[in-house]
């Protein structure tokens, strides 16, 4: 099931410079498990030592935000987007 | 004077150096500009501040400016007024107003983050500026950029008010009026910040604009000749400017310019967008986002990335956090116009509502010192009033008829 990732500047040097990335896994928890296996690394800098989602992350699936969906239990499906974006400031 | 030591990040304490980034590579923690206090402190004093212009630059050496400033020279030094009829009206001893809703130039305390940023843009060697805004940092930003001969890209929720977005217009921007909510605006602009080089005064300049905040608090403590307020009730969008006024407070200290801090810091927001006063009620430092429904729509940010510093700051501070309604917001702004004469935007009302339910509950005491800050001015949000406010009196030119309405009036008030 490939699914487009979007990785932001900060982690593309664990990726080698791709801003977007193919990844499988039918929820965002297993979507991180197979970035892992691609680009070993990546799983520390989106969770914490809990396995929780870092604090200042967020993801989204197609433009939703998972924490209005079902989190990291969020299904994914062929063809979805799914963007890693650092938290920023308001205005 | 070498003031500064590049940025740090704010969570693994990581050093990077000066450069337009904002987050951790390894954490994602936010960025912050980190600065020598020690060289700062004997050399930075009361004198020397006093002794600069009447605007936020005379807190120039406490800014992350290297050379001089390139644009907005006027901003800041706003008034703090006394504010004895609404102190009245609420039954309180002492009520200060900061009021940024005549901040020049484009009447909101967005004027010090932006004129801090794009001067660094132009350090940065940037010819483009952009950002993502809820109306007033659109209206600074573009402003700024026109003084600056700057290009500047604004992005923006579809349904912003008129008024703000003739305020930016007019200034001659590209505004990219978006489909969504500022949410949804504000992720957009984290990718296209990505892919294009420009400087994003909130994402990757984010460091730097977020500092020229500490502006509004320096000034209220210098205003109140050189003391802390008991408490200082501030509006809460992403959550920033709380964080700012209360490192403004400690930098203060940590100088020498003040003996104690003593502030309370408390967070106002409206009920239909107020994930970070939630997190205080709940006392949790976990911010659930949530889907904006107010008619503050400056503060209509609903994953505000700066949410869990301003829990933060609340707790630390011992104060706390309220809601006001959209009823409420609309009564605030009224109560402060007929009160103190002054003219402010939703978030003001949300400011003011605010204030007066933490002094209702008690959790302001009523013999205490009160800052209500002021960030935003009522004649860019005009349309939430016209159905509170009365018709004015029509006649005909004659003195007759005038003399019949007085009459009338007098009629239906006595």
């Amino acid at each position: 099931m490939p699914v487009l990732v979007r990785i932001p500047t900060p982690l593309r040097a664990l990726t080698k410079g791709s801003a977007e990335i193919q990844a499988k896994g039918d929820t965002v928890d297993n979507l991180i498990g197979d970035l892992e296996r691609q680009y070993p690394g990546l799983k520390d800098r989106l969770l914490d030592e809990a396995g929780e989602l870092r604090r200042f992350i967020n993801i989204y699936v197609n433009q939703e935000d998972i924490r209005f969906l079902q989190a990291k239990k969020t299904a994914l499906k062929d063809g979805d987007e799914v963007s890693i974006v650092p938290a920023i400031a308001g205005g | 004077m070498e003031k500064l030591n590049g940025l740090r990040c704010r969570e693994c304490g990581r050093h990077y150096e000066a450069a337009p980034i904002h987050v951790c590579e390894f954490c994602f923690g936010p960025l912050e500009v980190d600065y020598r206090y020690d060289a700062l402190k004997g050399v930075v004093t009361r004198e020397s501040i006093a002794a600069g212009p009447p605007s936020m630059w005379r807190y120039k050496d406490l800014l992350p400016i290297d050379g001089d400033v390139a644009v907005g020279h006027h901003v800041g030094f706003t008034p703090l007024i006394r504010a004895q009829n609404l102190a009245d009206e609420l039954g309180c001893r002492e009520i200060w107003v900061k009021n940024d809703s005549v901040c020049h130039p484009t009447w909101s305390f967005k004027d010090r983050v932006v004129s801090v940023a794009v001067t660094k843009a132009r350090e940065f060697a940037f010819d483009t500026v952009a950002c993502a805004s809820t109306g007033n940092l659109a209206n600074s930003v573009a402003a700024h950029s026109a003084e600056g001969r700057l290009k500047s890209y604004i992005f923006i929720p579809a349904d912003l008010e008129q008024g703000k977005v003739l305020a930016t217009l007019v200034y001659n921007p590209t505004l990219v009026a978006v489909h969504g909510t500022y949410d949804e605006v504000n992720r957009l602009c984290s990718e296209i910040a990505d892919k294009y080089r420009w400087a994003f005064v909130n994402v990757n300049f984010r460091p730097y604009y977020s500092e020229g905040s500490k502006s509004y608090g320096f000034e209220i403590v210098e205003q109140l000749g050189w003391k802390t307020p008991a408490h200082i009730v501030v509006p809460c969008a992403g959550g920033s400017l709380i964080t700012k006024i209360w490192k403004a407070i400690k930098e203060l200290k940590t100088l020498g310019l003040i003996d104690r801090v003593g502030t309370r810091m408390h967070a106002a927001q409206a009920l239909g967008c107020g994930p970070i006063v939630t997190m205080i009620k709940n006392d949790t430092d976990v911010l659930v986002p949530v889907r904006p429904n107010t008619i503050a729509k400056s503060l209509a940010i609903g994953n505000p990335a700066d949410g869990y510093y301003a829990y933060k700051v609340a707790k630390e501070s011992g104060g706390s956090g309220e809601h006001a309604t959209d009823e409420e917001i609309v009564e605030g702004m009224l109560l402060l116009a007929r009160t103190e004469g002054i003219f402010t935007e939703t978030a003001g009302g949300v400011t003011v509502a605010a204030a007066k339910k933490l002094i209702e509950r008690g959790v302001v005491p009523r013999d205490e010192s009160i800052v209500i800050c002021i960030t935003g001015n009522g004649l860019k949000t005009p349309d939430c009033l016209q159905d509170s406010l009365d018709a004015h009196v029509k006649i005909k030119p004659s003195l007759s008829a005038f003399d019949r309405a007085l009459a009338d009036l007098k009629s239906h008030t006595s």
